[in-house]
């Protein structure tokens, strides 16, 4: 199931830049062309978003059009304060601190047990685990709403963060067990035989080797639960806890919404996700792409 | 080494455990098998954190929706036992059916359209000697994918609007007559919906099939083009089956987002005008957390869970098959 394909971060690690042979003529014109059309289509959506969030309060909607009398930041200020996504903003980081550091210990640990120890009946127990790839949100998210609620870990940060972090544990499994099983077995022989337990294999031989796996699990990780949309939609009915995907589809929901408010508000909502897929970009493509084909 | 909780160091696991073995035969047997018994416990407590969460808060919930799915309930007083009533509603509700036929009707627009036009673009951009594209092309086309679905709604409702850019774009080019409210229009709002899939997904599609390229060797196609097959050739010959793998990763995260979307069509059109772009996902919303009728919801949900494991496990076997 793990290697059947290619795989191997190297052949993403160049990514769509130049391979080494080269090959005879042709294309000419159309690559470039092909190329600046996807961009286009990409950018043009974020333009007019952006061009939305600049026009002067109470501007109804613009397409392409440059505000006439300037810049007006004064939306953002708006959309942070007063419209409260300052606090959904907060309230989302929350989630997202919670459920990232533990979702990416509880899969390293379980990824190192499967891929380094003889766990009884340990196929069964991935194949379980496995299972979860196939299982849609809106398959566990009407009990989740009961069961939760009954348990009074509804609009509370520790169900929410449960409810993700049970969702993410399976690609997680999947990823930590499939990098671990590249590590040299070599290594961990070696410390075993210095007298080191298994979990300091782990900790001082395995991890130290392991930041690129679990900066891009992690990254993940956090795009997914920053991302997430249903799930806090149904777990969260406390508006003043409202993370800011779910803020945002309230927001817009409402009658005579603002435009260069809603989209400055907008704005505000895909800045840190944004910002953190920027600054990761290569352990992001590179955990999408051979997560997936791993897979 | 007499740790309580870890297995001794000497004791290892897989093939190297069996040279072990064979090459220092273990003074005590019985001490060997309580040593032996205790690694598979510890190794368990490694697997206790995962397993845990993943089966209290995923796989309980959904056995539990399975077996709310047997019952008439309204979330609020006694469910009433129905056996396969809901189940039997599921497949002759003319509600419930077109948003079957609008999850299929997304395929095309979130998994066969973007796997086109990414092979496409990827055949033309690798046919390009020398530099296929920056790493800040690949930034930008994957930038959809990062985004939150619920931004992208929000974003693309003002493309799609009267006054949006979409209809701006079509009176500058003097056609005028052709525009229209996208998402409130029955004929309209589904492919107008479905086309915010293929804008979202295209740009990954294309940078996984370019990076598949990048491992397909250049003197295939050196061969190829010795043989006299043109772009076209070339593309259906060499460049579709040699992406198998590609392809088929392509169509199974595609096929499932079409299958289980909800935060775009809950956000742009919410299913409507009337019913023309609900979709399972927001059925089942509709149904347990408005509708009160839990029950056929669960049903909903168990049945669009078996069609989105078939689908994959379809797909998987069908790229597993030599060509």
């Amino acid at each position: 199931m793990t290697n059947r394909t290619v795989s191997g971060t190297s052949v993403f690690e160049t990514g769509v830049s130049g391979p080494r042979a080269s090959v005879s003529k042709g294309g000419g014109l159309a690559a470039p062309a092909v190329l600046v059309m996807f961009c286009a289509a990409v950018l043009v959506p974020f333009l007019s978003l952006l061009l939305a969030s600049v026009q002067p309060a109470g501007t109804p909607l613009t397409g392409l059009a440059l505000p006439k009398d300037g810049i007006h930041l004064e939306n953002f200020v708006h959309a942070w304060s007063a419209a409260g996504f300052g606090s959904l903003l907060r309230s989302s980081a929350v989630i997202a601190l919670a459920v990232v550091p533990a979702a990416v210990v509880c899969a390293t640990l379980a990824g190192y047990a499967l891929a380094t120890m003889d766990v009884p009946g340990g196929g069964a127990f991935y194949g379980y685990l496995l299972l979860g790839l196939a299982i849609p949100t809106e398959v566990t998210v009407i009990p989740l709403y009961y069961d939760l609620r009954a348990l009074g870990l509804t609009d509370t940060v520790q169900g929410l963060a449960l409810a993700e972090i049970a969702a993410f544990m399976p690609f997680g499994v999947f990823w930590m067990r499939a990098h671990f099983l590249t590590m040299p077995r070599a290594l961990i022989e070696a410390a075993r035989l210095d007298g080191a337990s298994s979990w300091s294999v782990l900790w001082r031989v395995l991890m130290p080797n392991s930041r690129p796996a679990v900066t891009t699990l992690g990254v993940l990780y956090f795009v997914w639960s920053w991302n997430q949309f249903l799930l806090p939609l149904i777990l969260v009915q406390d508006p003043s806890r409202r993370t800011a995907p779910a803020g945002l589809g309230f927001f817009t929901g409402q009658y005579d919404v603002d435009v260069p408010l809603l989209a400055a508000a907008t704005l505000i909502v895909i800045a840190p996700v944004v910002a953190v897929y920027l600054f990761f970009q290569r352990h992001f493509i590179n955990g999408v792409l051979s997560g997936a084909l791993k897979g | 080494m007499t740790a309580t909780t870890h297995p001794t160091p000497d004791r290892t696991v897989g093939p190297v455990r069996a040279r072990a073995i064979g090459a220092r035969p273990p003074r005590a047997p019985g001490r060997a098998r309580t040593l032996r018994r205790r690694r598979r416990a510890v190794a368990l407590l490694y697997l206790l954190p995962a397993l845990l969460p993943y089966t209290l808060f995923a796989v309980a919930p959904a056995l539990h929706t399975a077996y709310l799915s047997l019952f008439d309930w309204d979330g609020v007083t006694l469910p009433s036992f129905v056996g396969g009533a809901n189940y039997r509603r599921v497949l002759t509700d003319p509600q419930l059916r077109a948003a079957a036929w609008h999850a299929g009707a997304l395929i095309v627009f979130f998994s066969v359209l973007p796997i086109c036009l990414g092979l496409v673009a990827a055949a033309i951009v690798a046919r390009r000697p020398g530099r296929r594209g920056t790493s800040a092309v690949r930034t930008l086309l994957f930038l959809p994918q990062v985004v939150p679905l619920v931004a992208v709604a929000v974003i693309w409702r003002w493309v799609y609007a009267d006054d949006g850019t979409l209809n701006q774009a079509l009176r500058a080019l003097g056609l005028g007559s052709l525009a229209d409210s996208w998402l409130g229009s029955f004929t309209w709002a589904l492919p107008a919906v479905g086309l915010i899939g293929t804008w979202v997904v295209a740009g990954l599609c294309m940078v996984l099939f370019l990076s598949g390229t990048q491992r397909i060797d250049r003197e295939i196609y050196e061969a190829a083009r010795m043989d006299g097959a043109g772009p076209v050739r070339e593309f259906w010959s060499v460049t579709v089956p040699l992406l198998r793998p590609e392809i088929a990763v392509a169509l199974s995260i595609t096929v499932i987002a079409a299958l289980s979307s909800f935060d775009l069509i809950y956000i742009t059109t919410g299913g409507g005008p009337g019913n023309s772009t609900v979709v399972p996902g927001v059925l089942i919303y509709r149904l347990a957390f408005g509708g009160g009728q839990v029950g056929l919801a669960s049903a909903l949900a168990v049945v669009l869970t078996l069609v989105i494991s078939a689908a994959v496990l379809v797909i998987n076997r069908l790229a597993r098959e030599a060509p």
